[in-house]
């Protein structure tokens, strides 16, 4: 009986050609742009660090002074002052924890006719490459006691000990950094979780990749230089040099939490010290303490950016409006077919019988129309990654979106045909005909 | 003509006029949201910097000689490259429009006083507003004994020491509204720092969407790390020319330093509206797509309906109706459809602004686009149903005689 119907289907398409191809036309665009959007969205919400972030966390705490102007940030960046960062690190609640910044080096190669070049990276703490289960290629990262000594040591990017050093492993090896010399002691293996969700959350977020991590204390010591939003407040004479101070917030802090009674802990934790530090004068504003999970985190700093949330707002709406006109045009051609409904009605079809052929034949629209709309995804998802920004690259169709575009095609245009197949198989047999 | 078989015509198929209403309610909320979107993106994109954009060229070194000092080095990278041929004048900057280095300092009025907004330090070289080709609207340029250090290796100290600023005209009226600006006082560190002149624009390095993207301060502060841009003023033409030279130049000087980010101005401000750009085509590719979707949808019903009403077009015609008549009457007909589709689409349009303004930090949907996206609707009808119509009218009486 199916493929009777289908064929039925086939001849009715082939009827109303025009129609017919309008309709697999709209749907197929509405498909085709939904499902770019859709691509773009789910291959940047993904897990940038799959197996860890469950235990990966964002303590916030609110270091500045009590409110008192507008041009206060709606939304808090989670930064850290150095005071605040160093009292966590040292009080060692969680299973670890690191404190880190960007940072950005002029790498002076040893070779005298090349010349000097920049490169970003982050200054980090000793934890950080074991909480995020960083592979190294050689090497390994340094000790709690490297961060202490101000150790003139580095990790690199195999891209960039590559780039100095060729195949040779790097490890062992002297590079120089703005004016020191550090010694290579680690080289990571290819490491780029996507987006970088550890640094500073902006725009470029995505895309983006470390190419030398070395200790945040040494970086200090030598003002190598920072990147990243630092705020400042208060007006103290007395303040000293920014980056320590407390009236100045710049700093990430990560910690690992291995189960809920933990999280749970730390969290209490937290706001039992800013308690402590109000006793002492600090952290003015009322005790609201929080800890992020890693994809909430992401979620809460608007890692995806706004424009793209809006574009998927806007594709969804288009496709909307697509159903909508299939809608229309469907039951245009169903209630054209009246007489042949209704003389099929008399011959003895049921109602369900009349429902079922229409619905096929909605959804053979529809698959038609996901075919289209796979090509018109294709083409979407290749201009997107021909824009600018660093996810572009990550705009990728796979299979779990391959079969999505289908069933969204197919669910789309048979929720188009659930209301013209009802109204069509409500036909009254005989009236139709005596009308003919 | 009489409006009441009309009436009863489209209430004969409720479901589908209902469909079309819809349809054309959707399409004008989200075509009236998307136009005020570009609206404001291109506004965002024709804002004036300030700045000679088409004269400058500009380029970042980054130092990396040991012990050396950086207002030695600037001195003397600013002497060769202002010695270049074709350069007009050069200066050494900390920040610019769209190049996204922004400081920012509450700006209070009183000593300790609330800071009602925050504004952009721009430091620079003396000859900054010359180089840069601001307009100065009131007061003077800063003198050459007012000049000092940012002191950028001790938090930026300068702010509490220079004596002397030039602030936007935008800034100056938010601070003192209605009121002279020249000679008062503000405080962006500890100490007063007298205003002494004001030019008409300045947009601060990063654009958003508040109303403050002007609100700027210009400083005589020397900058002093290792890391700093200079911008070199020269003919239109001169542009590419002056920029390979000017690396050579620098590199000759000292190859120990980094060269970024050479460019024109023209460049920098291309690359900061990129993503703009990229999201103009985008809503213009989806508003053309949504009307010709809908346009699509009314011709197609249309259609049907003039297959459907052939038996009583054809007695209509047969009983004295002209052609004119019955091409009217799918005309009002659409026009009427359209009209109930537009009143629905200004509610939804700002439903829709009110969700967006509240996820999104979009601005109110101005009034304007509602008529504008009403009359593009009404000629959309118009042009999707004058096809159909136009066959209609064509109808012969004769078609009443058949079944």
């Amino acid at each position: 009986m199916l493929d009777y119907y289908v064929s039925l289907a086939l001849r009715s398409f082939t009827r109303s050609r025009a129609l017919s191809t309008l309709m697999v036309l709209v749907i197929g665009l509405g498909i085709g742009a939904s499902m770019t959007m859709i691509t773009v969205f789910h291959v940047m919400s993904g897990d940038p660090l799959p197996g860890r972030s469950a235990q990966l966390y964002v303590p916030v705490i609110d270091p500045r002074p009590l409110a008192r102007d507008r041009s206060e940030a709606p939304l808090q960046d989670g930064n850290f002052s150095w005071p605040d960062a160093m009292n966590l690190l040292h009080a060692a609640r969680a299973d670890r924890q690191a404190a880190m910044s960007g940072g950005a080096v002029p790498v002076q190669p040893t070779q005298a006719h090349v010349l000097p070049f920049y490169e970003a990276g982050h200054y980090v703490t000793t934890d950080f490459f074991a909480m995020f289960g960083v592979p190294f290629r050689a090497g390994r990262g340094w000790t709690a006691q490297d961060d202490d000594d101000r150790a003139r040591v580095v990790v690199l990017s195999s891209a960039l000990s590559r780039k100095l050093f060729g195949d040779a492993s790097g490890v062992g090896q002297t590079v120089r950094l703005k004016n020191t010399d550090f010694r290579v002691i680690g080289v990571v293996d290819d490491w780029h979780p996507q987006p970088l969700f550890y640094a500073q959350i902006d725009k470029r977020v995505f895309g983006r990749s470390d190419e030398f991590f070395l200790p945040l204390q040494t970086a200090l010591e030598l003002q190598l230089d920072f990147t990243g939003r630092f705020s400042c407040w208060g007006n103290d004479d007395d303040a000293g040099d920014g980056r320590t101070s407390d009236h100045c917030s710049w700093l990430q802090f990560w910690v690992q939490l291995d189960s809920a009674t933990k999280a749970h802990a730390y969290r209490d934790f937290l706001a039992s010290y800013w308690r402590e530090q109000q006793a002492h004068g600090r952290l003015p504003r009322p005790e609201h303490a929080r800890l992020y999970g890693l994809l909430d985190w992401l979620t809460y700093q608007h890692a995806i950016p706004d424009d793209l949330r809006l574009q998927l707002s806007l594709s969804l709406g288009f496709l909307a409006v697509c159903v909508l006109n299939v809608v229309g045009l469907l039951l245009a051609t169903f209630l054209r077919r009246g007489g042949e409904i209704s003389v099929r009605r008399a011959l003895g079809a049921r109602r369900r019988d009349i429902f079922l052929q229409l619905g096929i034949e909605s959804s053979v629209i529809g698959l038609a129309g996901g075919v289209l709309g796979l090509a018109v995804a294709g083409l979407g998802l290749w201009s997107v990654r021909l824009r600018p920004d660093g996810y572009a690259q990550l705009a990728r169709m796979d299979a779990t979106m391959l079969i999505g575009t289908f069933v969204l095609a197919v669910v789309a245009s048979v929720l188009a045909g659930l209301l013209p197949a009802w109204r069509a198989c409500h036909i009254a047999p005989a009236l139709q005909l005596k009308t003919q | 003509m009489s409006r009441s078989p009309m009436l009863a015509s489209l209430t004969r198929h409720k479901l589908t006029v209902l469909l079309l209403v819809l349809q054309v309610g959707l399409t004008c909320a989200i075509v009236c949201n998307v136009a005020a979107m570009i609206g404001h993106r291109t506004t965002q994109m024709r804002l004036p910097s300030g700045v000679a954009e088409n004269e400058l060229v500009l380029l970042e070194s980054i130092s990396v000689a040991a012990g050396e000092d950086p207002l030695v080095r600037h001195d003397a990278d600013l002497a060769a490259l202002r010695a270049m041929p074709g350069v007009r004048s050069v200066a050494a900057v900390d920040a610019l429009p769209f190049n996204g280095t922004n400081w920012s300092n509450g700006i209070a009025t009183t000593p300790n006083g609330s800071t009602p907004l925050a504004a952009t330090a721009f430091n620079g070289t003396p000859g900054e507003l010359a180089t840069l080709g601001l307009r100065l609207v009131a007061g003077r340029d800063f003198l050459a004994d007012e000049y000092l250090p940012v002191d950028s290796a001790h938090d930026w100290a300068g702010i509490n020491r220079v004596p002397s600023t030039i602030v936007t005209h935008a800034l100056a009226e938010q601070l003192f509204p209605g009121q002279d600006p020249l000679g008062k006082l503000i405080y962006p560190g500890n100490g007063p720092i007298r205003i002494v002149g004001v030019v008409e624009h300045l947009l601060r390095p990063g654009l958003d969407e508040t109303a403050g993207n002007e609100y700027a301060t210009l400083f005589p502060m020397l900058p002093d790390s290792a890391n700093v841009t200079y911008v070199l003023r020269t003919a239109p033409q001169d542009r590419e020319r002056v920029l390979k030279r000017a690396a050579d130049v620098l590199t000759a000087l000292s190859s120990q330093r980094v060269l970024r980010h050479a460019q024109t101005f023209a460049e920098l401000r291309d690359d900061y509206f990129r993503r703009d750009r990229t999201m103009i085509v985008l809503l213009l590719a989806a508003a053309t797509g949504l009307l010709l979707v809908t346009a699509a949808g009314i011709a197609g019903l249309a259609s049907f309906w003039v297959q459907q009403r052939g038996r009583s077009i054809g007695i209509r015609r047969a009983v004295g109706a002209t052609r004119q008549d019955i091409l009217r009457y799918f005309q009002i007909e659409n026009f009427l459809i359209v009209s109930a589709g537009i009143a629905l689409g200004v509610v939804l349009a700002y439903a829709m602004n009110l969700l967006l303004m509240e996820r999104y930090a979009l601005q109110r949907l101005p009034w304007f686009y509602l008529p504008l996206g009403a009359v593009s609707l009404w000629l959309l009808g118009q042009l999707a149903v004058l096809g159909p119509a136009l066959r209609a009218a064509a109808v012969p009486p004769v078609a009443a005689t058949r079944g």
